[in-house]
């Protein structure tokens, strides 16, 4: 079972207004999930991005990444490009299995990791037969 | 300036899928621009390569390049001619190996870039850093390629 599986309905835009000197919408990142038996690692790719810019909202089953790019632009005239650059932005709906309450986070060198613990009941447990 | 063109990328899409998407955009491309099967940055030969941006100003010529996830170690650059150069190999991390993978999206493994610069740039004053992910190249231009100011003599 895929405890985290993407939230197609999320809303388009958050909920404070984009800067108005970015493009409208947002880059989706690229996203690696694994899980081992303790915890869900979701990695995202947002290059560009600082720990400051990084916004993690969990909300019931639902956690949205938000990732602002810092405006790191050269002052130099733009011959060619291939980067949006906007902000990004991915919506994941979680499984019942997933603590909420010890989500932590680091980000490096542009990527954010994301570890999701399971919850104790969800955890495998040995069952020992008494007697 | 020529450039090579990227790579259209297909998040979201299962790996086998992301492969025959790959192989339909590299088809897509040999019809739209049959020169570009000479070019060497076809997709059939390199895993991924990635994306670009290119700035000028009157000393320099800056390349961005996004390379998310990397040891500055791992990221090469050279200088022929005119072509800048940037490959490198991104390595999977070793705790990825145990547990499950749901979702694998992100490249992993050798790439190559090359640009053809707009100017000459003098080889010895190529500057380089790497922060959050991204690869800022600053290549100072050649005194012969900056521009000048010709004074009328009255």
């Amino acid at each position: 079972m895929n405890a985290i599986a993407e939230n197609q309905n999320a809303p388009a835009r958050s909920q404070d207004q984009p800067r108005p000197e970015r493009p409208r919408g947002f880059i989706t990142p690229p996203a690696n999930i694994s899980a081992n038996p303790n915890e869900y690692l979701l990695e995202l790719e947002m290059p560009g991005v600082d720990k400051e810019g990084i916004e993690i909202m969990a909300e019931g089953n639902e956690l949205t990444v938000l990732g602002r790019r810092k405006n790191e632009m050269p002052n130099a005239e733009l011959l060619y490009t291939e980067s949006a650059l906007a902000d990004y932005r991915r919506s994941f709906e979680l499984g019942p299995d997933v603590d909420t309450s010890r989500i932590s986070a680091e980000m490096s060198q542009g990527v954010l990791k994301l570890h999701l613990p399971k919850s104790e009941k969800a955890k495998p447990r040995k069952i020992q037969i008494a007697g | 300036m020529k450039l090579a063109r990227r790579e259209r990328q297909h998040p979201g899409v299962p790996a086998p899928l992301k492969e025959l998407n790959r192989i339909r955009n590299e088809i897509d491309r040999i019809f739209e621009d049959p020169f570009s099967l000479l070019a060497p940055s076809t997709s059939f030969f390199e895993g991924w390569a990635p994306t670009i941006d290119v700035y000028e100003d009157k000393d320099n010529v800056i390349v961005k390049a996004a390379l998310p996830g990397m040891k500055k170690e791992d990221i090469e650059i050279s200088l022929e001619g005119s072509t800048l150069t940037i490959s490198g190999e991104r390595k999977h991390e070793e705790e990825k190996n145990e547990g499950e993978t749901y979702r694998s999206e992100r490249y992993f493994g050798r790439f190559q870039r090359s640009l053809t610069l707009p100017t000459a740039v003098d080889a010895e004053k190529i500057q380089a850093s790497y922060k959050d992910g991204v690869l800022t190249v600053s290549c100072a231009k050649s005194e012969e390629s900056k521009p000048k100011q010709i004074q009328v003599k009255g």
